[in-house]
């Protein structure tokens, strides 16, 4: 696919901007005497891209992991599509976590089993569908993350680094979900996998309405995918916009970001 | 938006071209309702697809869709589509861009010769890895050999630590196992010796099996699969975390600090702990002897010292350190053959812990017939 392509222009009837997808409120993470987040706000749009960048040690991976519940924060709420998440019953939030699907740093995926076993190991847990037909869904994702079918049945071990990163998409996307975590998903691919994984990442979340979770190191990542950019620093959302207003911030770790050699080359 | 309930229906338009309206939901939560109908529904490729009464549609749905107009057998006309849906179109384009063209088969091999296929396989694999070992066996002599010439290159602090680890701490569970067993040798000697009149000679049962045979043998076996299986994790762990790579880079020989401490330490742990573990049989079956057939302590120790000959003691011994040798080797080798992945981690463990034990068994067996022909 081009580029042209996958960036088309989002169309009308998508859902309108007022919605939130997720709503973070006074978020506070501490391990030890180090505090992470302090108050930390973030509104997350429907149908949108939002990355989030910030040095390291400014808690993004934890903001990740607390939202989707993996961490428990010491204070603060979480909202996903509209549901406090700790106050759901088990069966309730099993029917939120079922809308989300999350792509881990290094993949994550399950060493004993195939590409595909990966990605038909939600469908088996939360749907009936016949296995021929699951077969084929996987096989489906597989393709739309990206990877030909002759992975399919390898072990993860047998991938490369690019391809275990797609492999990682296809489980995340098993169950269609409606809003998709990617934790890291271009560190460690070479800058031309990476690009294509960027063009991937746009052109899904155009086709499926998808709203994107994007933690990232990568200047063109931001630049090439996402809608919104989120900075965090100090244990709370620095600033919060489009690439280009976020860019005209002026505190210095914003500035240092941005107008460093790499920052020029990326956003120009 | 219409009802939730996945539905699709296939009528006849006017001008002669079938309609198929889909109505609810259809994502992959519902699809499995309606698979198994859709695809005897039989649609024509020039298919109208009325979406009016469509709910939410994700890829799962979009590909059963697309399926039923038969994309899977190679026909790319687009769908012509009836009605306003906010993201069928896009849905529906993605997935026609990812169909997979059914994917071959795996050839199926006849049992049988699948079976004699397997059978080789394992003759050749049971055969590298012999000379496998043999071979790793021999890179750590040299390694050895080096360290002797070079005795301030010896960790010291590694193989006190393993020293510790696999040695010390083994030591109540070899002690006990020990004891109990030298009860039981004795208890059966008891019983059986009785008939005879003989119950005495039950002194010498106990301290010839225990020095001879038992203490070594069990000693190796215990630490076999306590000690080996913590070898080959910790080293397949390194592994897998390239820190053995990093040593390498950094001109860290992995023979000289992963290796080599491990041989040492269980060259020395091993004879002490079968040592112990001597001891403790021997015990047992005076605790055995005194409790069952009045043989007092004193006395079981007296006719100890006549009627067993310490050479037996030196035959014992004499396995400690050739047993050391094949445990910690088994385990390191099994360690840096790991692989990748945690399954690999899984299987060489079991691996170490099976092998090591055969061949503590083999090798005993080997000594009883070596001393047999020397008649010690």
């Amino acid at each position: 696919m081009t580029v042209a392509e996958a960036l088309p222009v989002r169309e009308a009837g998508e859902p309108a901007d007022g919605e939130i997808a997720v709503r973070v409120r006074g978020l506070v993470n501490k391990f030890g005497s180090k505090t992470v987040h302090e108050g930390l706000d973030l509104d997350m749009r429907k149908g949108e891209v939002l990355g989030v960048i910030g040095g390291s040690g400014t808690g993004k991976s934890v903001l990740l992991r607390s939202i989707v519940g993996l961490h428990t924060p010491n204070a603060g709420e979480i909202e996903v599509f509209g549901q406090k998440l700790d106050k759901l019953s088990r069966a309730e939030r099993i029917k939120v976590e079922r809308r989300w699907g999350v792509m881990f740093q290094d993949g994550a995926l399950f060493s004993t089993m195939s590409v595909r076993e990966n990605v038909m190991a939600p469908m088996i847990e939360h749907t009936k569908i016949p296995a021929p037909l699951m077969r084929e869904l996987a096989d489906l994702k597989i393709r739309l993350a990206g990877l030909e079918l002759e992975a399919a049945p390898k072990r993860p071990s047998d991938l490369s680094g690019g391809m275990r990163k797609r492999a990682a998409l296809a489980r995340a996307l098993a169950l269609d979900p409606e809003l998709l975590f990617l934790d890291e998903p271009t560190a460690g691919l070479d800058p031309i996998g990476a690009g294509k994984f960027d063009e991937l990442v746009r052109s899904l979340s155009n086709a499926l309405g998808l709203t994107v979770f994007l933690v990232t190191h990568d200047l063109d990542t931001l630049a090439a995918t996402c809608d919104r950019i989120a900075v965090l620093s100090d244990g709370k959302v620095l600033a919060i916009g489009p690439l280009d207003e976020v860019r005209e911030n002026p505190h210095p770790w914003i500035q240092e970001y941005f107008s460093g050699p790499r920052g020029r080359a990326a956003v120009r | 938006m219409a009802s939730n309930s996945t539905r699709f229906q296939v009528d006849a338009a006017a001008d002669g071209r079938q309609v198929l309206t889909i109505s609810g939901d259809w994502t992959v939560f519902t699809v499995a309702e309606v698979e198994e109908k859709l695809r005897q529904a039989k649609i024509t490729p020039d298919a109208v697809l009325d979406v009016s009464g469509l709910g939410r549609i994700d890829t799962s749905g979009a590909y059963l869709i697309d399926r039923a107009f038969g994309a899977l057998d190679g026909i790319d006309d687009p769908i012509d589509i009836r009605g306003e849906h906010p993201s069928i179109v896009r849905v529906l384009g993605r997935v026609r861009k990812a169909s997979p063209a059914s994917p071959p088969d795996p050839p199926r091999v006849p049992g049988l010769i699948a079976l004699l296929d397997r059978a080789g396989r394992g003759a050749v694999q049971a055969w590298t890895e012999f000379m496998g070992l043999l071979s790793f066996i021999g890179e750590t002599m040299a390694t050895m050999w080096r360290l002797v010439l070079n005795p301030r290159r010896i960790r010291w602090k590694s193989v006190v630590a393993i020293m510790e680890d696999a040695g010390l701490d083994a030591l109540p569970i070899v002690c006990f196992l020990s004891f109990f067993i030298g009860l039981v040798i004795a208890f059966i000697g008891a019983n059986l010796l009785a008939m005879f009149n003989a119950s005495v000679f039950t002194v010498e049962l106990v301290g010839i099996g225990m020095l001879r045979e038992f203490g070594a043998v069990l000693t190796a076996i215990l630490l076999a699969g306590r000690t080996d299986s913590a070898f080959t994790a910790q080293i397949g762990a390194m592994k897998m975390r390239q820190e053995i790579d990093a040593m390498r880079t950094i001109g860290l020989d992995p023979m000289e600090a992963l290796v080599a401490p491990r041989l040492i330490a269980l060259l020395i742990m091993t004879p002490l702990l079968t040592f112990a573990a001597t001891l403790a049989g021997i015990a047992g079956g005076l605790v055995a002897a005194w409790s069952a057939m009045d043989i007092s302590p004193q006395m079981f120790l007296t006719r100890f010292q006549e009627v067993v000959p310490p050479r037996h003691f030196w035959v014992g011994m004499l396995k400690a350190p050739v047993f050391a040798i094949v445990i910690a080797m088994v385990g390191c080798r099994q360690g840096l053959l790991v692989e990748g992945d945690v399954v690999s981690l899984g299987r060489r463990t079991t691996t170490a812990v099976v092998q090591a034990i055969f061949l503590v068994i083999a090798i005993d067996a080997m000594f009883a017939i070596l001393y047999y022909m020397l008649n010690v």
